[in-house]
């Protein structure tokens, strides 16, 4: 095994979300890929997430992407044949007192004057009949209808499904070790034997920035643990998703019951080991912020708290687009919201191997915005 | 309770007892948490406030931990009872709760002496109201004498027929006993059986309740290779196949038994190695020869480690110890080797009869494996043995991976009492050995924390979450 050569139009490096994404994509597009990963298919930030799809308070470069995800999320069984556990009960984000609430107010209407009317305001009564649960103290909140979640697992799985049934190749156990270019042809060492291929893809999550080190380009990837917690089945409470103004809080109740919190907290990734530790005075933290918000949670029972790995850009946004070398792309960095853009970035990628262009404005996350240090 | 101790200890039965009232008094801070109400653990549970009268219906072996107990309390160690501790970090951090407040303790020794849990027997029915294992039923008896009249009590080993000698003793009518050692054991254990003669007093133990079961008119089945429960909401009847044939007992309770394996859930969260026991069919810690783990400053002792049982607990705990005493300067080597000596003699006495034991005992391949595809396997979210086999059949390599597949081991018991049987079913389904397989890793907490309790834990975050 280890002596042969694979050979195909694109090598995508990264089995995630992005990864697969890509490669689906690749493959309606007529181009066969083959999927390298050093773990396994969703063993990292694609398979532990929160699954939040999200526009509200997505930065504005995002946003373009951010709609267009959406529109593919509300039809995502057409994509991958199933539905993914995708649900739209919106997301909400509260305020708690007079000047959040004019910070909201504020952002709202920046957005407008970019022409993005989703996020509305709303005021305390508006925000006990959407959240009965919530604390009496709230004065309102912002309100995006459509947003939601969907099931980061079943996700997974549907897009690994879909891409092998389009004939993606994927090769697990097999982390990328060299890469070189040879004529017009990238090269690709793995404990599965070589690759090649005229097309790179760099889905590598929070190891992307090694990956693109590699290629030739450079981007400053900071891998951070973020920090889940989730509960028993509750009876239903909660249905749009609940974020704060003033708060780093998370909060979603699943169909089948338990709650999930998260809030961005962060533990300790060891990457090299793929192991997290877990920091349990912010894991503290963000369950204060829970039982300020929810009171009748506070003798719920948390079952399991987890931290997946994920590669954080500076500015908190993601790098998307070719790279530096003919035949480069890259995907990576999505800073704790790239599972509700996957579907777009997947695509995205699609065309700018396929056509050289995409159709949307992605030139905000170009890897070209970073410059490497001085030695 | 402090905030930060030299030793602590999880655990106070005859492994964690031990431990901590060797460890007391050489000028080491020690700290004994467990979340029962008094010391004890699982063999000596409640012996210092013991309900029954006659003490012939626990036994003598029972009424011996009269003596770890009392040489615990007067030994200075600090014991907190009702302590549930659900995370201990490779710093060792230990998250403890008590009376409904949660609070982080650090030390610069930590012995885990968690002990055992009883093996799972994954046959269809095994879910349904009124069954459980006969340790289940065996600690409702210790600790408040309470018994179920004519249960039928199913499968093997030691434990299984001391709770049914107890129920005998105790006055408490047996309906029947079907055993499911398999025959061919027997032979298997042969080749051990000298060493084991050399402990014939134990070896003999259990023969005699045997004996009196049977004297006493319990039927006692053996050779059944096959069970199944049957009734619709609750058990009403037994199936067992001997050979070819199946016949039926009807029974309104039944207790399933078919060994002990280490609770080894603490010790995974908190990332010590294990490995694959072929022999005990189940995870054991790496150790060296003071309980260390492979992080320094975690030890395991007792079955938590590897399954001795209770005197081999007792032996470990003081050894253990002692290697932690040394670690934290309260002891020179040769200090600490001498008088841990006399209790590796002992130990070394005691782990005579175990291979035998082992052998004998080991449960055979399909009642640890589900046979029938709608067997629960995970009983907290009811995933049924088809769905396993169907993910690995997807490409699922491992238990871990298999929660992208199924919802198994994310229930409130996180995969503690199904981890076994879905590694062994997954190594069979993909013809590999259980240790490519791996466990199911517990995320922390590894006990179930309430919502107010995490939130009102007194400690600082590293890093608080950045603005997005
Ligand atoms: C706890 C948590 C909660 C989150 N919640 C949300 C949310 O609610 N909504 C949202 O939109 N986003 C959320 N995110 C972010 C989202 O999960 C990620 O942005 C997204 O999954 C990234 O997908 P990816 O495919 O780029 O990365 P990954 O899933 O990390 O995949 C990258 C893969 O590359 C592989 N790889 C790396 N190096 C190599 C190599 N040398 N050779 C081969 N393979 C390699 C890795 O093993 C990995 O599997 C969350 C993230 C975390 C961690
Ligand atoms: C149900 C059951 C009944 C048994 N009965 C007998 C018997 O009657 N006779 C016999 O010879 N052997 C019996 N055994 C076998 C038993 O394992 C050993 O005899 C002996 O008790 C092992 O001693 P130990 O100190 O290693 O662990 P144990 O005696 O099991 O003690 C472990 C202690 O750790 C505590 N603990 C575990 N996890 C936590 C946590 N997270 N937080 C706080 N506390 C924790 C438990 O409450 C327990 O008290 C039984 C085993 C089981 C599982």
């Amino acid at each position: 095994m280890a002596s042969s050569t694979h050979t195909a139009d694109a090598i995508v490096i990264g089995g995630g979300l992005h990864g697969c994404a890509a490669a689906l994509y690749l493959a309606r597009s007529g181009l066969r890929s083959i999927i390298v990963e050093k773990d396994h298919v969703g063993r990292h930030a694609s398979g532990v997430n929160a699954g939040g799809v999200r526009r509200l308070g997505r930065a504005l470069p995002e946003l373009p992407l951010a709609d267009a995800a959406l529109a593919q999320w509300r039809n995502i069984r057409d994509l991958v044949d199933d539905d993914c556990g995708f649900a739209s009960p919106g997301q909400v984000k509260v305020a708690e007192t007079e000047a959040e609430l004019q910070a909201l107010k504020a952002r709202r209407e920046t957005l407008l004057a970019h022409g993005f009317g989703h996020e509305e305001i709303i005021d305390a009564k508006q925000l006990r009949e959407l959240v009965p649960a919530l604390a009496p103290h709230c004065v309102g909140a912002m309100r995006v209808r459509g947003d939601g979640h969907a099931d980061p697992f079943s996700t997974m799985q549907a897009f690994k499904r879909k891409a092998l049934s389009l004939g993606v190749r994927i090769f697990e156990r097999a982390p990328v070790e060299t890469l070189q270019k040879r004529g017009g042809t990238w090269r690709v060492t793995s404990a599965r034997g070589g690759l090649e291929a005229p097309v790179i893809v760099n889905c590598a999550g929070a190891w992307g920035g090694r990956i693109a080190g590699m290629l030739g380009d450079y981007a400053p990837v900071e891998v951070q643990a973020l920090m889940l917690m989730i509960t028993e089945r509750l009876k239903p409470f909660v249905k749009p998703v609940i974020g704060a103004q003033g708060r780093s809080l998370s909060f979603k109740q699943f169909g089948n019951g338990t709650v999930l919190i998260g809030g961005g907290y962060r533990g300790r990734a060891e990457p090299e080991r793929n192991l997290t530790h877990l920091d349990f005075g912010g894991l503290a933290a963000n369950a204060a912020a829970a039982a300020a918000l929810f009171p009748a949670m506070r003798g719920a029972r948390i079952l399991r708290c987890w931290a997946g790995i994920e590669g954080h850009m500076p500015d908190g946004i993601p790098v998307i687009g070719a790279g530096m070398e003919e035949g480069v792309f890259h995907a990576f960095g999505f800073s704790a919201h790239g599972f509700a853009l996957s579907p777009i970035v997947g695509k995205i990628i699609a065309d700018l191997v396929a056509t050289g262009a995409a159709d949307l404005p992605i030139g905000a996350f170009s890897i070209g915005r970073f410059s490497r240090p001085a030695a | 309770m402090k905030s930060r101790y030299d030793i602590a200890i999880v655990g106070a039965g005859p492994a964690g007892m031990a431990a901590a009232a060797a460890a007391a008094g050489h000028g080491a801070s020690v700290l004994l948490l467990d979340e029962q109400s008094e010391a004890g653990g699982q063999i000596y549970r409640a012996v210092s406030r013991q309900n029954f009268k006659d003490r012939n219906i626990l036994g003598s072996d029972y009424y011996e931990g009269l003596d770890l107990v009392s040489e615990l309390a007067s030994s200075g160690a600090e014991h907190v009872t009702g302590a549930t501790v659900w995370q201990v970090s490779p710093e060792r951090e230990i998250g403890v709760s008590k009376d409904g407040t949660a609070r982080m303790v650090t030390a610069g020794q930590v012995i885990l002496a968690t002990g055992a849990q009883e093996r799972p027997f994954p046959v269809p029915g095994w879910t349904l109201p009124g069954v459980m294992t006969a340790g289940g039923a065996q600690s409702v008896l210790k600790s408040s004498a309470l018994a179920a009249p004519d249960a039928v009590f199913a499968g093997s080993g030691p434990l299984l027929y001391l709770v049914a000698y107890q129920y005998m003793k105790a006055g408490i009518p047996v309906r029947a006993i079907l055993d499911t050692t398999p025959r061919a054991n027997a032979l298997r254990a042969l080749p051990h059986l000298p060493a084991a003669l050399r402990s014939i007093g134990a070896l003999m133990k259990g023969r005699r309740w045997i004996a009196s079961l049977r004297a006493a008119g319990i039927p006692f089945i053996k050779h059944i290779e096959d069970l199944k429960l049957t009734g619709t909401d609750c058990v009403t009847g037994v199936e067992y196949r001997r050979g070819k044939r199946w016949r039926k007992i009807d029974a309104a309770q039944v207790f399933l038994h078919q060994g002990v394996v280490p609770d080894v859930n603490l010790a995974m969260a908190a990332g010590c190695a294990h490995r694959w026991s072929a022999a005990q069919l189940c995870w054991h810690a790496e150790t060296d020869a003071w309980g260390e783990t492979d992080i320094p400053g975690i030890a395991i002792a007792g079955d938590g480690a590897a399954i001795g049982g209770a005197l081999a607990a007792e032996y470990l705990g003081r050894i253990a110890a002692h290697g932690a005493l040394h670690r934290c300067g309260c002891l020179g080597r040769a200090e600490r080797d001498s008088l841990a000596a006399p209790f590796r003699r002992a130990l070394a006495g005691e782990m005579r009869l175990r291979p035998f034991l082992d052998a004998l005992f080991r449960p055979p391949r399909r009642l640890r494996i589900p046979q029938g595809d709608a067997t629960i396997v995970c009983r907290c979210e009811e995933v049924p043995a088809a769905l396993i086999r169907e993910s690995v059949a997807l490409g699922c390599l491992g238990p871990n991976q298999l929660k992208s597949f199924s919802r198994c081991g994310m229930g409130p018991c996180q995969g503690r009492f199904c981890g076994l049987t879905v590694s062994e079913m997954i190594a069979e389904a993909r013809g590999v050995g259980v240790a490519e397989v791996g466990a199911l890793r517990l995320r922390p907490p590894v006990k179930p924390l309430m919502l107010e309790e995490l939130a009102a834990l007194a400690v600082e975050p590293v890093s608080m979450p950045g603005k997005r």
